[in-house]
């Protein structure tokens, strides 16, 4: 085989480092049922990029900003609010990916690549998104590492560990934040349509052959890594997308990893 | 004999959620060594007080002491864990805070269920349950247990097993226990005093005066005064946390260590 290219080493590198981040991360989007939530933040994305066109600002940095306010106002208490949540994060989620599409609709003299913020270019990352990932990621893996079991306390039960003495509201915040970091930073790899996905779906496969909370997170980073792997070379032999084909790696992981522990399982 | 000490004391509360009162002008008090129930229709503010006396709530009115340095055991009402999360029942345990293996199993053993250990959380019963989660609240070494609703889910001879495990923590222990309750009998046999709740406090004292009280009267209808007055359960086994007779008493580990 020959020398891989560059770019497909800068690619690996990063995606993987991504899907390693996203490994703890995705498992608590999955117990505290935030998919939807994900979802939204990594739409209320694109508003961060026209932003940064407008105000001519760094992008990633942009996105972190407006999908920390988007997170921040979304887990405010809101008891007057006669909305169901998901509804209220359906208005705002949208609201700003329409409102994102629009201000970079009207900067005539721009032309940005639409298509590469929706589903990603992972192909295309250069080595300072590599420095941002794996800055991020190294911070990010080190601070869940810090709130890991005050989380899972106010996960399980909120106003238990409230009382047992865990800063619920902190805690939950500081999630939040790492949250729209990884969100920002993995945007460049499969698109915020696709981000989600490379969130729960590892998390989902490894819940299958996991008997604990770490154990779980470890598999989810596990199986993301090679849904990077897979995708990628998926990519290179087809010729497909490589956001979607990381994606499609993920969920026949997830199939894969489901269907025999659950034919391990009959067996024993 | 001096008085016993005082570990909570709610004086005058009022709390209001968008205007509409929930508590108005409510005394409570918790002294050592004292099981206090709180009993009253649904809505009639238990949950609400015991918030605030978990300091999980500020009144608009009033103030609630707490003993300096007082630790707090709490059982929530229910707790449903969601199958996506691998957690053994031991590990749910240490989500409490820093304690042994061997602290986590001896709570495990004083209320039952100590062959429960290492089973995934989501497999066991209501009733089992409900003993994990008084685990759970006796590893704070509390020195007040508040106990929501804890025979929720739990069958008759069920409750009176939980009740009577909660009175003999209570005598083993010397901690002071605040319970809510809408089981008015089982809990009249095994309180110390009784607080009737709606909005405001109905009628209060020993289990006796409030069952004759007239506001008790009024609230929960003649019937709750008829035969089910003061419930004094006389069993002559003994049932696991599962229900099933136990046969010999020295077999079971109820938490009696005679």
């Amino acid at each position: 085989m020959a020398i891989m290219p560059d770019f497909l080493i800068r690619a690996l590198l990063g995606g993987v480092a991504i899907a390693v981040v996203a490994g703890p991360m995705g498992v608590f989007v999955v117990w505290r049922r935030m998919a939807y939530f994900g979802a939204a933040m990594a739409h209320s994305a694109l508003l961060g990029v026209a932003l940064a066109l407008l105000l001519e600002v760094n992008i990633t940095l942009a996105i972190m900003t407006v999908c920390m306010v988007i997170a921040v106002a979304l887990v405010r208490p809101r008891r007057r609010s006669t909305l169901p949540d998901d509804t209220l994060l359906g208005i705002l989620a949208h609201g700003a990916l329409a409102l994102g599409l629009v201000v970079i609709a009207l900067q005539d003299n721009l032309r940005i690549d639409l298509l590469s913020y929706l589903f990603g270019d992972i192909l295309a990352v250069t080595e300072g998104d590599l420095a941002w990932i794996f800055g991020g990621g190294v911070a990010a893996l080190g601070v869940m590492a810090v709130i890991w079991r005050p989380l899972l306390a106010a996960t399980v039960h909120e106003e238990l560990a409230q009382v047992e003495g865990v800063a619920v509201a902190r805690v939950r915040l500081i999630f939040m934040v790492l949250l729209a970091v990884v969100i920002a930073v993995g945007l460049k790899l499969v698109g915020m349509l696709l981000i989600t996905s490379l969130l729960i779906i590892p998390a989902a496969a490894a819940r299958a052959c996991a008997a604990t909370p770490e154990q779980m997170a470890l598999g989810a980073s596990l199986i993301g890594g090679l849904a990077v792997i897979g995708g990628l070379y998926g990519s290179l032999v087809w010729d497909s997308p490589a956001g979607p084909s990381i994606v499609i790696a993920a969920m026949l992981l997830f199939a894969l990893v489901t269907g025999a522990a659950r034919i391990f399982r009959m067996r024993l | 004999m001096t008085p016993a000490k005082i570990l909570a004391e709610a004086s005058r509360v009022d709390v209001a959620f968008s205007g509409n009162a929930v508590l108005s002008n409510v005394d409570l008090v918790v002294r050592e060594r004292e099981i206090v129930t709180l009993i009253g229709p649904n809505g009639s503010g238990k949950s609400t007080l015991v918030r605030l006396v978990l300091g999980l709530l500020e009144a608009d009115r009033g103030r609630v002491f707490l003993r300096p340095g007082l630790r707090i055991g709490y059982m929530p009402q229910r707790l449903v864990i969601d199958d996506a999360l691998p957690l053994t029942v031991e590990r749910f345990l240490a989500l409490g805070g820093a304690a042994t293996r061997r602290a986590r199993l001896a709570a495990l053993g004083e209320v039952a269920v100590a062959r429960l250990a290492d089973t995934p959380i989501q497999k066991i019963s209501g009733g089992e349950m409900q003993r994990v989660l008084l685990a759970r609240a006796l590893l704070r070494e509390p020195d007040l247990l508040v106990l929501d609703e804890p025979a929720q889910g739990v069958d008759m001879t069920g409750q009176a097993e939980l009740f009577k495990l909660i009175t003999g923590i209570r005598d083993r222990r010397g901690c002071g226990v605040l319970m809510v309750s809408h089981d008015l009998h089982l809990v009249m046999a095994s309180s110390d005093s009784v607080v009737c709740l709606n909005t405001h406090v109905c009628c209060t004292g020993h289990p006796e005066t409030v069952t004759r009280h007239p506001a008790y009267i009024e609230l929960f209808g003649p019937l709750a005064t008829e035969g089910l007055a003061v419930y004094t359960h006389r069993h002559d086994h003994r049932h696991g946390p599962d229900g099933r007779v136990v046969e010999h008493d020295h077999t079971n580990s109820h938490g009696d260590h005679a």
